[in-house]
């Protein structure tokens, strides 16, 4: 079979990365734990994604098949599979959050900056996706942008809380 | 009123902290504990009635007890994935009381002779695994982990795994394949993780909640745990109430407390609305109609008395604004998305349930769809590995049936408007 992105071969981990690898395959009682916790790593450095590539990549590191670490990679949510945006806003859609009107902000982001539910703006800068209950039903409406949580979200205001975000970073 | 059992110190300023924590009393129990025999840790635990605050419900004490007679290495795992949709007490306990966590961890671990614990924490919840992480850290340096435990003869470890995204890890035999660098697949029970879990060793599975408490029924005793709440139900608990009320939030209030005063507690519904249904323990239990949540008491067993249960804890609550369609079509779509594919009836099921909800919703549905549903979810119970499909099967038949003028309303008016759409076409 043909692999596709030739780019993916040259993936590597930085030193610290690799640093990081070595120590968490001896934090568990075996190796093979180790695989989630290194994947989170290789999304972190290959720029929020885990690429076909970087499977091949770690499988050679860790000395566990490939086929082990894409049972991994494929059964996880948090594991990109394609490349996303510099903001991932995941947009809860679960009973609380849609109730209070979730769905309807996920429409209203995906129009105001011109991108479809789960891709990549043109500009690299913002991926929307719908996701499960994140279990903050307290802020619904919510969303977790990368790492951080953000809510209760008001239509009026979301948008230019994300852009307020995109000018942080 | 709330009951701040196992909250009484959580808004207190650097409870968090392990030196907060310890000028409130903290780790004093585990102190007294280490003087105390595991065997009987295990006894107290099991005559304080303490049941798991995850979702099943069964005796902590009584699973511990499953644990063979033998010197094999054994594991305590602490289920912190809180996945089920509307619940987030867990998250509550870990960015408030870490260290509750960690001392409840410590004592069962006492009681049931385990030398190293994994808290299993949800990839999603960074905060979390932040302060525990940050916890963990300050409890080895403080000498409440590690080597010599509090200076006795006692040593454990204890460490912290990230989950990625799976609402099926929240399954215990789910939680025990992940940790070991797999997909999330339930086992088949028995052999029950007490007997056979982690890497084939004797290993506990407790919720958040469930070893939180484990803290206050050690250092109050037996007698002044069973006097909040019922016999059979004893304790306080937290309940996470969400969606249509005012104020959306954690309560501890104690088990059997009435379900319409814990709304109230919650701030009651928003101006002008009225109550429609509760889902009383998150998605996977049968819904209450507003009827039924009048008498409708929060323990084990009066909820199963009204066919539901207590689940989780998460009390989401739905006023007239809400259409049952749509909710069930939301609840439909998220087992299906969960699903882990291993059993038919439930990869299949989920799929079809989803399909046929959604279709209703969308106007395409058939009034002959309901018995449909009923039909698929019915084949759906007790026929697989894990609860899931059973999670998935409960809601759909208790809204079909308690909501069914609504759904075939729903379908004759969605049917109309197609008839008069297709005449003006």
């Amino acid at each position: 079979m043909e692999k596709s992105a030739t780019l993916d071969k040259k993936f590597q981990l930085s030193e610290e990365g690799l640093a990081f690898v070595k120590k968490e395959m001896n934090r568990y009682e075996t190796k093979r734990s180790a695989i989630l916790p290194c994947l989170y790593r290789v999304q972190k450095e290959n720029g929020g994604w885990v690429s076909p590539g970087a499977v091949s990549y770690l499988s050679q590191v860790m000395d566990i098949p490939e086929a082990q670490i894409n049972e991994v990679l494929l059964f996880y949510t948090m594991y990109n599979k394609r490349p996303v945006g510099k903001l991932h806003i995941q947009v809860c859609c679960n009973l609380s959050c849609a109730m209070n009107g979730s769905r309807e902000l996920v429409d209203h982001l995906c129009n105001n900056f011109h991108v479809k539910e789960g891709e990549k703006s043109t500009d690299d800068m913002v991926t929307i996706s719908r996701v499960e209950c994140l279990g903050a039903c307290d802020i619904a409406p919510m969303a977790q942008v990368n790492e951080t949580y953000i809510g209760p979200l008001k239509k009026e205001t979301v948008v230019d809380q994300i852009k307020g975000l995109l000018k942080q970073d | 009123m709330e009951h701040r059992l196992l909250s009484e110190h959580y808004y207190k300023e650097g409870h968090s902290s392990l030196a907060g924590y310890k000028s409130l009393g903290g780790y004093e129990t585990l102190h007294k504990v280490l003087d105390k025999t595991p065997e009987e840790v295990v006894c107290i635990v099991k005559d304080s009635g303490l049941r798991g605050r995850g979702g099943a419900g069964f005796p902590t004490g009584v699973k511990w007890g499953f644990l063979p007679n033998n010197s094999e290495p054994r594991y305590l795992l602490c289920n912190a994935d809180e996945g089920e949709p509307c619940t987030f007490k867990d998250r509550l306990i870990m960015e408030k009381a870490p260290h509750q966590l960690i001392e409840g961890m410590l004592i069962s671990a006492w009681g049931i002779k385990s030398h190293k614990s994994y808290i299993y924490i949800r990839g999603e919840y960074q905060n979390c695994i932040r302060i525990m992480e940050k916890a963990i850290r300050s409890a080895y340096d403080e000498g409440y982990l590690g080597k010599n435990v509090c200076g006795r003869d006692f040593h454990h470890d204890m460490d912290i795994y990230v989950g990625a995204g799976a609402y099926i890890c929240g399954e215990e035999t789910g939680m025990i394949s992940s940790l070991e660098g797999k997909k999330g697949q339930p086992k088949l029970k028995p052999p029950f993780p007490a007997v056979r879990g982690y890497l084939d060793k004797p290993t506990i599975v407790n919720n958040v909640e469930t070893l939180a408490a484990v803290v206050v029924i050690l250092r109050d005793g037996v007698e002044a745990f069973r006097s909040i709440g019922t016999e059979k139900s004893p304790g306080t608990k937290f309940f996470s109430v969400s969606g249509c009320v005012r104020t959306p939030g954690n309560y501890e209030v104690p088990l059997a407390y009435p379900l319409m005063d814990l709304i109230e507690l919650a701030g009651g519904l928003r101006e002008g609305r009225k109550l429609k249904a509760v889902i009383p323990g998150g998605s996977s239990a049968p819904v209450l109609t507003a009827k039924e949540c009048e008498k409708a008491r929060m323990d084990f067993e009066s909820l199963a008395e009204l066919g539901s249960m207590l689940g989780s804890g998460s009390v989401i609550v739905m006023d007239d604004s809400c259409s049952m369609v749509d909710m069930l079509s939301v609840i439909e779509q998220f087992y299906h998305h969960e699903s882990c594919g291993q059993c038919t009836p439930c990869r299949e099921g989920t799929g079809w349930l989803s399909k046929v909800v959604d279709d209703i919703l969308k106007g395409q549905g058939r009034i002959h769809d309901l018995s449909l549903i009923q039909g698929i979810a019915e084949n759906m119970m007790g026929k697989t590995i894990c609860a899931l499909s059973d999670a998935a099967a409960l809601p759909a038949i208790s809204f079909v049936t308690k909501f069914r003028d609504e759904f075939e309303q729903h379908i004759r008016k969605t049917l109309v408007q197609k008839k008069e759409e297709g005449l003006s076409a």
